[in-house]
């Protein structure tokens, strides 16, 4: 939780209808040649289940290495967190939302031409 | 994060606990006086007595003849009664009828008419509250057609606790009547009961809803007061039960229920000046003691038990969730776990934005209430917002 001062990605997303703001911070580094999240902070403003799926999705991004990332689904994080009730589902995948931002916003900034965002 | 003690309840406007005398008024008509009150037989008979006598509780409190009191399933199943059932009689006059009610209502009110609307079944005005969530007597004065069959408006609003100018909207209401039986007034009474004066002559309605569960009573029962009965007609048919404008076998247990609990609140109404000093301090507290926080609806034309107020930066589930885990049982003005996303209605029409509506968090005190559980609220809360807002990076 929190804010990272030097981010080398932010994903910020939000849900209109619900109100909820999720916000992603991420260090990368590399290691074996590979871009790995060394660092994820998260700041959300939202109801229980949004501040819990943003920091599962933290902890299970954390160590991972970017396309390992960027497979994390919104089922992912909500088989960690248990029963979700299914009106909260929609939490899990802003999350998920959240993180892909941060991971396009890292590889946009780092320039990489074939990594434009995919329109969902 | 705050070591678990009692149950605090400050959801009183969701629902209220069963007062230990209502309880035992109820317990005999669970089991050995189990008779129907239709029965002619002697257990029948006792049966119809017990209905009777609280039917005559209820008249006594509103100050109406035993005869307008009608029993009915829940405080819903009376706003649908006086909604839908003025309307099929107005209908038959062959113009299309005229309802006026206002955006706060509770959807008991609110649902049905829109449905009689979206049907091509009457035409609505939906009248605003402004930021202080009050009905203007001018709005209702200027909305009134001629084809006008009903108003209705509630004496207290569930979420906000502002109290509506029942008594001078009716008087606006009676003098575009004259002679005439139209329109009707219903209001809506289910939060204003342990607190207000529900005189019906003094109020100058022709229709009011009551509910059991609000006012310390059991679930499951409610009261609709009809003037006049002619101007009715039943939404569910059966038998002859509540002169077969409310057909289906008395819930004698919860209506004996009901009528101990409207006995009782003149008693408990001796307290609402102890508990509004309670209320104002915890309002007062969080107001002084956490910045960035806002009262929601008119502080004055308020019901003595009610606190909503928005934490900027932080959504009122959230804080409902850490206060939850403390032992503290409140709600929120936003609908997230009710399946829809959208913050609530009431808070939306004080147009005082989506965030705000968002981060209210509802307090509703009882006659239970005491001052060291305000005192363990005021001690909490500010950290639990001060967490809250870290997580979500608001700065005060």
């Amino acid at each position: 939780m929190g804010k990272i001062t030097k981010p080398d990605g932010v994903g910020n997303t939000q849900n209109l209808k619900c109100g909820d703001v999720m916000k992603i911070y991420l260090k990368v580094s590399k290691k074996q040649g590979k871009e790995v999240i060394s660092e994820i902070k998260f700041e959300t403003m939202g109801c229980g289940h949004a501040i819990a799926s943003t920091d599962m999705i933290c902890e299970l991004a954390l160590g991972k290495t970017l396309e390992q990332a960027k497979k994390i689904k919104f089922s992912d994080v909500a088989l960690k967190l248990g029963q979700m009730p299914p009106q909260k589902l929609h939490c899990s995948s802003l999350a998920q939302y959240a993180l892909q931002q941060a991971i396009f916003d890292y590889e946009k900034k780092h320039l990489k031409p074939k990594a434009t965002p995919k329109k969902n | 994060m705050q070591e678990k003690q009692a149950t605090i309840y400050l959801d009183n406007a969701s629902t209220t606990s069963l007062d230990s005398k209502v309880l035992e008024a109820m317990l005999p008509y669970f089991k050995e006086q189990f008779g129907n009150a239709s029965s002619i037989h002697a257990l029948g008979q006792t049966a119809r007595v017990a209905v009777e006598k609280a039917r005559e509780q209820v008249a006594l409190f509103l100050n109406c003849k035993e005869s307008e009191v009608y029993f009915t399933p829940s405080a819903t199943f009376s706003d649908n009664l006086a909604i839908l059932g003025v309307v099929r009689v107005a209908q038959k006059k062959g113009i299309k009828p005229h309802i006026i009610t206002n955006v706060i209502e509770h959807p008991a009110v609110l649902e049905p008419i829109k449905h009689l609307e979206k049907t091509g079944q009457i035409e609505a005005t939906f009248l605003p509250v402004y930021q202080e969530g009050i009905v203007k007597v001018e709005d209702v004065e200027r909305a009134i057609k001629s084809n006008t069959c009903l108003v209705s408006i509630m004496q207290a609003n569930n979420e906000i606790g502002t109290i509506q100018p029942i008594d001078e909207i009716a008087q606006v209401i009676g003098n575009f009547r004259g002679p005439k039986k139209y329109p009707l007034f219903h209001t809506d009474a289910v939060q204003a009961a342990n607190y207000l004066d529900l005189n019906v002559e003094k109020l100058g309605v022709d229709l009011l809803t009551l509910s059991g569960h609000k006012i310390y009573g059991p679930k499951g029962i409610g009261v609709l007061y009809v003037k006049q009965s002619t101007l009715l007609e039943p939404i569910v048919f059966g038998g002859h039960q509540e002169a077969g404008l409310i057909p289906g076998t008395e819930n004698v247990a919860n209506i004996v229920g009901l009528g101990k609990a409207i006995e009782l609140v003149k008693s408990s109404k001796l307290k609402v000046q102890s508990l509004r000093k309670l209320r104002d301090k915890l309002i007062d507290g969080i107001l002084k003691e956490i910045p960035q926080t806002f009262l929601n609806g008119s502080r004055e034309q308020r019901l003595a038990n009610n606190a909503n107020i928005s934490f900027k930066g932080v959504e009122g589930e959230a804080l409902l969730i850490l206060l939850d885990q403390a032992g503290i049982a409140v709600s929120t003005g936003s609908a997230c776990s009710s399946g829809s996303l959208e913050a609530s209605h009431v808070l939306m029409a004080l147009d005082c934005g989506k965030e705000r509506a968002h981060s209210a968090v509802r307090f509703s005190l009882s006659k239970n209430t005491i001052e060291k559980e305000i005192d363990y609220v005021l001690n909490v809360l500010p950290k639990m917002v001060e967490h809250l807002r870290k997580i979500s990076g608001f700065k005060v």
